[in-house]
């Protein structure tokens, strides 16, 4: 059901001076993503802060309709690589383009992305409703709104409170909602369902899944093994600032041997460090 | 455009808080305070002046500073919107520099108004707002150079602290030590180096109480005349103005978040 037309697609990229890895010898395929789907190509992407190069060179393409998850460990660079398409962080090397806009020096391309950041903060004593009334306004007031998340996670009940008074989970809720308000061909969630409750977590997932079905290309960072297991088709593993593993789920899990995508990952890292 | 949008809710923002009510009130009962023990509106609006060259720069370069960090997340979001980055820039500094400027002139308008204020009384209130812009570029500023708040908010203190404090006695000094030589020039560049010093004598000119002027405010005087001056300082306060806030704008637009 997940890939019907689309062939598997696997890319392997190592870095390390070219030397052959034993992933490479454990993967044997190596494919470029459809062309024609592709809407966010990243080529050569280097970022360093403090003399700490975080990421090292990445080459990866996020193609519509597709679930995505940017998983490793902590201080891998899954926020500096998202930050990097956002134009968050500056890269000091490569090329990330958008729907074929090449994102340096532009900032019209972000009209197609909608981004929840890994911690929310807004201004403190603005209302709920007056911060989504100021969003729309800076957007130029599209029509189109997207407002499934704001009815179905209840948030219209606080549409007057002042934001400094929500809980952290509250703000969260908003934050998500917000990255979906304005119907974007791209969505970028990182950490999507930390610090949601288990109801708000399963809304937010259904509506992950919806929107993918919509042809969207939804990008997530997740430590959650099941949660990416369940919603992702393609894992990208970031490991010391390169692209680990970059392939399906059900392909990382036949390549590994593991039906268990959580021992499949391990088996990855372990291969890494031996 | 966008800008101009976010602006209004960046002011909106800032003018709901708590330090910006609470400053408007203190200079309020501050303002009224002197001005009714002070009988005489000239002497209140000097003692005045005083403590408007004190507390402006400090409040605005620690607000600024403190609201600044406050904001970086929501600037993130901003910026993970199709908008220039020095449209946010902007919107978040004007906004800044304006609720504080509103702030001022309600806390220290109202009583000079009440009691009749002289032309002093409305350059006493241009000045307040040029330094509250000129403060808020460098609260911006060290915030933007930091990525640490505590580092920030010390830098900005230390600035106030050089501006406000060991400017005046380096200038002491410096013309203690070398009082065999004509200095007029050499302080005349020195006021023009420091934006409260230069607010000071532009009202002090428009008083024209020569006793009151110091050294740097006699200097003033002679080179200029009253008007030279004003329009001297008035140049380099809007200097002082521009500098830090283009600093910080180049920074910014560097910055990672």
């Amino acid at each position: 059901m997940k890939n019907n037309t689309v062939p598997e697609k696997v890319k392997i990229i190592n870095k390390n001076s070219g030397e052959e890895s034993n992933i490479i010898s454990l993967y044997d395929t190596v494919e470029q993503a459809e062309p024609q789907n592709e809407i966010i190509s990243i080529k050569g992407l280097k970022k360093s802060f403090d003399k700490n190069l975080i990421l090292k060179g990445i080459n990866v393409s996020f193609s519509k309709g597709t679930i995505a998850a940017v998983m490793g460990p902590n201080g891998s660079g899954k926020t500096t690589l998202l930050k990097c398409v956002l134009g968050l962080v500056r890269p000091e090397a490569g090329e990330i383009t958008v729907n074929n806009i090449n994102i340096k020096n532009n900032c019209e391309y972000r009209k197609f992305i909608g981004y929840m950041p890994q911690t929310p903060r807004f201004p403190e004593n603005l209302k709920v409703k007056e911060l989504i009334d100021m969003l729309k306004d800076v957007n130029g007031n599209e029509c189109d709104y997207d407002e499934e998340l704001l009815i179905k996670l209840n948030l219209q009940a606080i549409y007057n409170k002042p934001i400094g008074t929500l809980s952290a989970g509250t703000k969260q809720r908003v934050s998500g909602s917000l990255s979906f308000l304005f119907n974007r061909e791209i969505i970028i969630l990182d950490e999507p369902t930390a610090g949601l409750d288990p109801v708000s977590c399963e809304i937010m997932k259904e509506k992950i899944i919806k929107e993918k079905e919509n042809g969207k290309l939804i990008i997530i960072t997740s430590h959650i093994v099941s949660e990416v297991e369940a919603l992702a088709d393609r894992i990208v593993f970031l490991l010391e600032g390169n692209v680990h593993v970059n392939s399906t789920v059900d392909e990382l899990k036949d390549r590994t041997d593991e039906s268990n995508l959580n021992k499949a990952i391990a088996k990855i890292m372990v291969n890494h460090g031996s | 455009m966008a800008a101009k949008k976010i602006l209004k809710y960046v002011i909106f923002d800032i003018m709901r808080s708590r330090l910006i009510i609470t400053y408007t009130l203190l200079l309020l009962v501050l303002s009224f305070g002197i001005i009714y023990l002070g009988r005489d509106i000239t002497k209140a609006t000097v003692s005045l002046l005083n403590i408007v060259l004190l507390i402006v720069p400090l409040v605005s370069i620690i607000f600024g500073t403190i609201h600044f960090y406050n904001s970086q997340k929501f600037i993130e979001m901003l910026l993970a919107l199709p908008i220039k980055r020095s449209n946010i820039f902007w919107a978040e500094y004007l906004g800044l520099a304006v609720s504080l400027s509103i702030g001022f002139v309600i806390g220290t308008g109202i009583p000079l108004l009440a009691y009749g204020a002289s032309v002093t009384g409305v350059y006493l209130l241009l000045t307040g707002i040029f330094l509250s812009f000129i403060f808020s570029g460098f609260a911006f500023l060290s915030a933007v150079i930091n990525k640490d708040k505590a580092k920030g908010i010390g830098l900005s203190l230390m600035i106030w602290f050089y501006l406000s404090i060991l400017f005046d006695g380096l200038v002491l000094m410096i013309s203690l030590f070398f009082n065999d030589y004509p200095l007029e020039n050499v302080i005349l560049v020195l006021t023009a180096l420091n934006p409260i010093d230069l607010a000071r004598v532009m009202i002090l000119l428009k008083l024209d109480i020569s006793a009151l002027m110091g050294y740097t405010g006699a200097t003033f005087e002679q080179f200029f005349g009253s008007m030279m001056g004003t329009i001297f300082s008035i140049g380099f306060l809007l200097m002082w103005i521009t500098l830090p806030a283009l600093g910080a704008l180049r920074l910014f637009n560097k910055k990672n978040f």
